[in-house]
């Protein structure tokens, strides 16, 4: 019985193995960038970006269909640009990131609509906005792998400079001259996550499973290290109860994986252990000291 | 005495505007050097240009050979976003920046160095603790531990008094004494006259154009200080561009 609705599904599917393998793949991936862009106040730059990297696969599907890697390309490099473009615009004007990148990401998206409209129907602009996790196959797979492996490498070397430039960036400045190229290395790091996430969850849902982990760790851990573990574990629970839900009531598995971690984030936001609401509602007496 | 800074006509500033307007003189090796001045007089932005933060408008700063690590700045505390999740370690850690770089392990050596620093400035127990856990003075004896850690000749603290009580005062002004005996350089911005007085043989008082530049008590006199209030601090949109021109290094 617990075998039919736990394990089953993906035992006698090689599409939900798959998918599963992809969903766990993107928490590794996107968890911890997740949990970066909270840290820097920059939650919904993920949103902005995701946006900004429609352009760019569309472009990739005008020129060459439904192919993964041309829309994988084409987004990798309209997310590059636009990551670059903002974050030079925001360090050498008075506007801030979210303002410059709100500008580029409005444009990207209409281009991004107008293109696909050109060419496509509204079924393939849903696929885009909201793609299809049980459509993973194994090129697909192997770009998402790829992306977490490459993501996890590149955030561990610049993994100092990140977290000092949130906390003190004066004394960072005075120390080494690695925040500008580590900032700008970690804006890659989110086009590429999302460009993974795009695959399967759509450049709308990409971003779920990138911030819903992360907004969940804070309730969890008060060090960043165990932020990221959290964020990681709720991303995969996410990825598989999403899929089993998907898969046992006939929903669509990316709103579905998102929803699960809406859910993980509702019961953290009553129960979790540091700034969880119960805490407010149980009267607890104070400490000594 | 030979000089560890030398500033030749400085201008830093924002936006074209000074801040520190036609700087002359030199920080001699070993000073402990108080600079003092109003709100705005230009104390933070001078210290930014030291430190290699903030580019010169004009002039420049000479180093004497000084390499950045020779450095260690101590940013004002508002300046630290307290409600990240890193505890006191990792943060009196980072000190050790120019040995382990951005990649390089802590080994135990490094670690028996962050205990030592950390017990020095009184936060025995406190490691694992959140910085957001830590009140304001216990704050700045954790980043007066950082400076320890950096081991540099030239220490710059950009108002490391402001908003403390008595007691951390006397304990962290036991250790600038400690650097000054070990013939460190030590610049301090700060506000509070009787303590330059009491414990600053040099002081540069600032506003915006130096005022006065020397032994504390012939700096702190009743007409500097008034002088140097007086100095306008708004920025003039409409401001020409200044008529003394640019001295050839």
């Amino acid at each position: 019985m617990l075998y039919d609705l736990l394990i089953a599904p993906f035992h006698e599917f090689e599409f939900m193995r798959r998918a599963l393998a992809g969903t766990f793949a993107l928490a590794f991936g996107a968890g911890p960038i997740g949990v970066f862009l909270m840290l820097r106040r920059m939650s919904l730059i993920g949103d902005a970006m995701a946006h900004a990297i429609l352009p760019g696969a569309a472009i990739g599907y005008l020129l060459a269909g439904l192919n993964l890697f041309a829309m994988a390309g084409g987004g990798l490099i309209a997310g590059f640009v636009i990551a670059v473009g903002a974050g030079l615009i925001a360090r050498s004007t008075e506007l801030k990131e979210d303002a410059s990148l709100a500008a580029f990401f409005l444009i990207s998206l209409a281009l991004g609509v107008t293109i696909i409209s050109v060419k496509g129907t509204s079924v393939d602009l849903l696929h885009f906005l909201f793609g299809s996790v049980l459509a993973v196959d194994d090129p697909a797979l192997l770009l998402i792998v790829s992306i977490t492996t490459v993501s996890s490498i590149v955030l561990a070397l610049i993994w100092r400079p990140l977290v000092l430039e949130c906390v003190d960036p004066g004394f960072l400045r005075s120390v080494s001259r690695a925040g500008g190229p580590a900032h700008i290395a970690f804006l890659a790091l989110v086009v590429m996550n999302l460009v993974g996430g795009f695959q399967a969850l759509g450049t709308l849902l990409a971003v779920g499973i990138m911030m819903l982990p992360a907004v969940i760790s804070r309730f969890w851990a008060r060090d960043i290290t165990r932020m990221i573990v959290v964020a990681v574990g709720a991303a995969a629970v996410s990825g598989y109860a999403g899929l089993l839900v998907s898969f046992h009531a006939s929903l669509p598995s990316g709103p579905a994986v998102i929803l699960v971690a809406g859910v993980l984030y509702a019961l953290s936001v009553i129960f979790g252990p540091f700034g969880g609401l119960i805490w407010l509602a149980i009267p607890q007496r104070h400490l000594e000291a | 005495m030979t000089a560890a800074l030398q500033f030749h006509n400085l201008t830093l500033g924002y936006d074209r505007h000074p801040a520190v307007h036609h700087l002359d003189g030199a920080v001699e090796r070993g000073a402990l050097l108080a600079v003092i001045g109003p709100n705005g007089a230009g104390k933070s932005t001078l210290f930014k240009g030291i430190v290699g933060v903030l580019k010169p408008l004009a002039g420049q700063i000479d180093l004497h050979g000084l390499r950045p690590q020779d450095i260690a700045y101590l940013p004002q505390a508002a300046e630290i976003d307290r409600s990240f999740p890193i505890n006191v370690y990792d943060m009196v850690a980072m000190g050790l920046w120019h040995r382990t770089g951005l990649f390089g392990g802590v080994d135990r050596a490094a670690r028996e160095k962050i205990e030592h620093a950390i017990a020095a400035v009184g936060l025995n127990g406190f490691e694992d603790r959140p910085i957001s856990t830590l009140s304001g003075g216990q704050l700045q004896r954790m980043l007066f531990a950082r400076l320890l850690l950096q081991d540099a000749r030239v220490i710059v603290l950009d108002e490391p008094f402001n908003a403390i009580d008595a007691k951390t005062v006397a304990d962290l002004l036991d250790l600038v004494r400690r650097w000054h005996s070990e013939k460190r350089t030590v610049l301090a911005a700060l506000h509070d006259i009787q303590l330059v007085k009491a414990n600053f043989p040099m002081t540069l008082l600032l506003a915006r154009e130096p005022v006065a530049w020397g032994p504390t008590a012939e700096v702190l006199t009743p007409e500097n200080l008034l002088t140097a209030r007086r100095m306008c601090e708004a920025f003039h949109e409409d401001a020409a561009a200044c008529a003394v021109p640019p001295v050839a290094a």
